[in-house]
């Protein structure tokens, strides 16, 4: 997809709560004999996809130095929602000052809540809709207990700000590609507590059909191949896949490395990919260009191919670096866990 | 619990919002209508800032109801780096890592809900500075 | 102005009442008074209340207790004032007969706070404070004063095990106190091993929860025997926000209170017998001492560890054992503070009577400090 007007990112923040449950004390309580994470972020008690999202907005709103009443669209990318009716979008415009004059809602689509947020925002500016407009891709996910998918679900979250292309960009936007199928891999029905998924469907058919399939089209759009592209950023599900995803494209793994953040925090679903471009950004140099594709189950991804550009180096240390908030951390056992996640209730 | 009285106070809790005298300069939190300086009552918008440091702190183990399941927690007396002293729980810390004079900041927290159907309301906390 | 004497007391023991209402408890106290004062009439009831609205749902207490007590057609109301509703209830009824308007008013202080629990009882207190920007953060009003006790000591130097004495004279003066809900020693170890309520302050420096009700008479002076002269009483506030306050180690209500009363008593501290003061918690009663004017700001645990304020001492403090020992029933504590100076001066303490008292202060306070009543009492 092409932009009628250059698009780029004015401003990101991330965050990443400072609770962190090894994987190894996960088998220790279920019997597990490997984990397929070190350790993963875990959301206090007092946080939730709307406070996460509401720090990663601040940050965002920081690095890009704006006036928040000129933000006209705020869009939360989750599927851990707080309220099942009552956006996040409107409490995140509220905290950061940009109502009443804004339009903000919910996106929900897994994993890839937080980048289809992402291809709103850029349609809103692209064509001059709004002057700025703010993606968050947050999540608190659950998984359920002894599920495999306990060992990564994770809490975190980015925001990105976009606004034409300008020197205050510090990334633009090259053109975006999606790709969504009724893959029915993984999904959670209304008032259930935890999803339910395909096991080993969701590999090949699911996650890896539809990022290979995401990732070529835009490549091939855009004439490029990747050796063209200094980073890369694949949804983080798990270490493997964004591994063997970009084997299988033929990225390596200096490409990989600066986004890949899911061995230390976990896969935090509509917060893994922007997560991973916040932390490629961190990293990046001017004139790198860096791929990103989300994957959400049911399923879909959407592929972006970013340029960096001067402005990266403003103000760089304004903001914690995503480093930071991995470094940051207080371990917990797996009973603080439980009480903390609300699975056992004073 | 008040949903009106929630969402009257929003913008004051989720942005730091106080109260500055435009006649004798002086600053308050939480927002007034007559400055208790000068009596004057050309009182405007004041945004706080967000950063400070400990003055005091306690814990809290017996708490009062809506915020049980939180207890023990820890609440400090914080004075901003305008001068402005504010009182919040203090989050992301153990209580024996809490130090007078140490560096705090402002973060966006749940404070409390009305059990699992009525509003959540959010609102500021304090935690150690992230540099 | 007239003189005002306290012509009658009334006391009911300070404990879990499980069996009496409110009402009951306000009833046996008041008739205690009016048998004690040989006066059945009143033009003038006033209730000192702080958490029946929200324990026992009930409010209008004015009416249904002077109706329980069998009297109509009489101004009769409550007052609060937060844990001060007693003595800021006493210092209208002393205004009300001092101008003339009254002739003889009946003051019931009265707090039935076991029919709650103990979080509901955390919330009825922290309703003393700004419920948006301060009981919104979680915090309790012991919470509130740890924050200030942790600062004194930082400020002052002053150790946690001198400001537990406190407590432990308090307790000291209880024994043998029929009224008192803690009518027993403790030791300061004990204090300082007890658990934590709100660090730094100990569980041991806190008062209770207990049900109590406390009343007296007022009516103009006569001279006549048992009646004991009230010399002064002053109300004040303070910034209402602790977070505001310049030093939030002087309780700048006490100081300006006290100065008021002093001044309308024509007498000097050193004229004072004996205290009776408002620790809610350890801390509040040394900083009442100092904002009072009877230690220097960071001195006042001083008078209580070396025993200025034991019964033996030159000032004794806490005579029946303060809100620690003797208890603390929020809106009747200071109907009991007035009560025990009564006692004392009348020279009917029993086993608690100290020597020679003549002049006696009582100090009741409402949130941290945000409001704060003095009273002078006089024996002829």
């Amino acid at each position: 997809m092409k932009t009628n007007s250059t698009v780029g990112i004015l401003g990101y923040g991330a965050y990443v709560p400072m609770n962190r449950l090894k994987g190894s004390e996960i088998c220790r309580i279920w019997g597990g004999y490997e984990s397929p994470i070190e350790e993963k972020a875990v959301a206090n008690m007092d946080e939730d996809a709307v406070t996460i999202s509401v720090e990663c907005a601040k940050y965002a709103l920081k690095r890009a130095n704006i006036n928040p009443e000129e933000i006209g669209a705020v869009y939360v990318g989750t599927e851990s929602k707080p309220y099942a009716v009552k956006p996040c979008g409107s409490i995140v415009a509220e905290a950061i000052g940009a109502t009443p004059k804004v339009t903000a809602a919910d996106y929900e689509f897994a994993c890839k809540a937080g980048t289809e947020a992402f291809q709103t925002c850029i349609g809103l500016v692209s064509s001059g809709m709004v002057k700025y407009a703010m993606a968050i891709g947050a999540d608190t996910a659950q998984g359920r207990p002894a599920d495999a998918l306990e060992y990564t679900v994770a809490c975190g979250g980015a925001a990105f700000i976009f606004g034409l292309k300008s020197n205050s960009t510090i990334a633009y936007l090259e053109g975006s590609y999606s790709f969504v199928t009724d893959t029915p891999d993984f999904w959670r029905r209304g008032l259930e507590m935890y999803p339910r998924h395909g096991n080993r469907f969701t590999g090949d058919p699911a996650y890896f059909y539809h990022i290979i399939g995401a990732a070529k089209g835009l490549m091939g759009e855009l004439g490029y191949n990747p050796s063209d592209f200094t980073y890369a950023v694949f949804h983080q599900p798990n270490v493997k896949f964004p591994i063997k995803v970009a084997r299988t494209l033929g990225f390596t793994m200096d490409a990989l490395k600066p986004g890949l953040v899911v061995p230390l925090v976990g896969n935090t679903y509509a917060g893994s990919t922007p997560l991973g471009l916040a932390s490629t950004l961190d990293f990046a140099n001017p004139g790198d260009r860096i791929l990103v594709v989300s994957y959400g189950s049911g399923a879909g991804s959407d592929a972006f191919s970013f340029v960096v550009q001067d402005a990266i180096t403003r103000d760089r240390d304004l903001d914690p670096p995503v480093s930071r908030f991995i470094n940051r951390k207080r371990y917990i056992d797996y009973s603080t866990y439980v009480k903390i996640r609300g699975k056992i209730i004073r | 619990m008040s949903v009106p009285r929630y969402w009257r106070e929003e913008k004051y809790r989720y942005r730091l919002i106080g109260s500055r005298c435009s006649k004798c300069g002086e600053i308050f939190f939480p927002r007034r209508l007559v400055c208790s300086k000068c009596r004057s009552r050309q009182l405007r918008d004041y945004k706080l800032s967000e950063k400070g440091r400990i003055v005091s702190w306690t814990i809290i183990r017996n708490p009062p109801k809506e915020y049980e399941k939180y207890a023990p927690y820890a609440v400090g007396l914080i004075e901003l780096d305008d001068g402005l002293k504010i009182i919040s729980q203090l989050v992301d810390l153990e209580p024996e890592e809490i130090k007078t004079g140490m560096r705090v900041e402002a973060t966006f927290r749940k404070i409390r809900e009305e059990g699992s159907s009525g509003i959540i309301e959010y609102g500021y906390k304090f935690r150690p500075v992230i540099e | 102005m007239r003189r005002v004497a306290v012509a009658g007391i009334g006391l009911t023991p300070i404990s879990e009442h499980w069996d009496k209402s409110l009402v009951d408890l306000a009833v046996e106290s008041s008739c205690r008074a009016i048998d004690d004062s040989g006066s059945l009439n009143f033009d003038t009831l006033y209730v000192a209340n702080v958490g029946s609205a929200f324990i026992q749902r009930q409010q209008n207490l004015g009416s249904m207790i002077s109706d329980a007590l069998g009297i109509k057609g009489i101004n009769s109301l409550s007052i609060e004032a937060s844990s001060a509703s007693g003595g800021f209830a006493f210092n209208e009824a002393v205004r009300a007969v001092a101008s003339g308007v009254s002739d003889s008013v009946l003051v019931i202080g009265v707090e039935k706070m076991s029919d709650a629990l103990p979080e509901e009882v955390a919330s009825t207190l922290a309703m003393s404070e700004d419920q948006e920007y301060i009981a919104y953060t979680g915090i309790t009003n012991f919470g509130l004063n740890a924050l200030i006790h942790r600062f004194y000591m930082e400020c002052y130097g002053v150790t946690a095990s001198d400001i537990a004495m406190f407590a432990v004279r308090c307790h000291e003066h209880a024994e043998g106190c029929n009224h008192a809900q803690y009518p027993f020693k403790i030791s300061v170890d004990r204090v300082l091993t007890s658990p934590m309520e709100s660090d730094p302050i100990h569980a041991l420096e806190c008062s209770g929860i207990g049900d109590g009700a406390a009343a007296v008479i007022l009516k103009p002076f006569e001279g006549k025997d048992r009646e004991v002269e009230v010399l002064a009483t002053a109300t004040s506030t303070d910034i209402f926000h602790l977070t505001q306050r310049r030093d939030i180690t002087t309780l700048n209500a006490v100081c300006s209170a006290a100065e008021k009363a002093f001044r309308t008593a024509g007498i000097s501290r050193k004229e004072v017998d004996l205290l009776e003061l408002h620790d809610d918690s350890t801390i509040m009663g040394v900083l009442s001492l100092e904002d009072l004017g009877f230690a220097e700001k960071g001195k006042g645990s001083t008078l209580v560890v070396s025993g200025v304020t034991s019964r033996t001492g030159e000032l004794p403090t806490n005579t029946f054992g303060g809100l620690k020992a003797r208890g603390n029933p929020i809106g009747a504590t200071g109907i009991y503070q007035i009560s025990e100076l009564v006692m004392q001066l009348r020279g009917e303490a029993g086993k608690c009577q100290i020597e020679n008292a003549r002049v006696g202060l009582a100090e009741n306070l409402g949130g941290v400090g945000s409001s704060c009543s003095v009273a002078i009492l006089r024996r002829l």
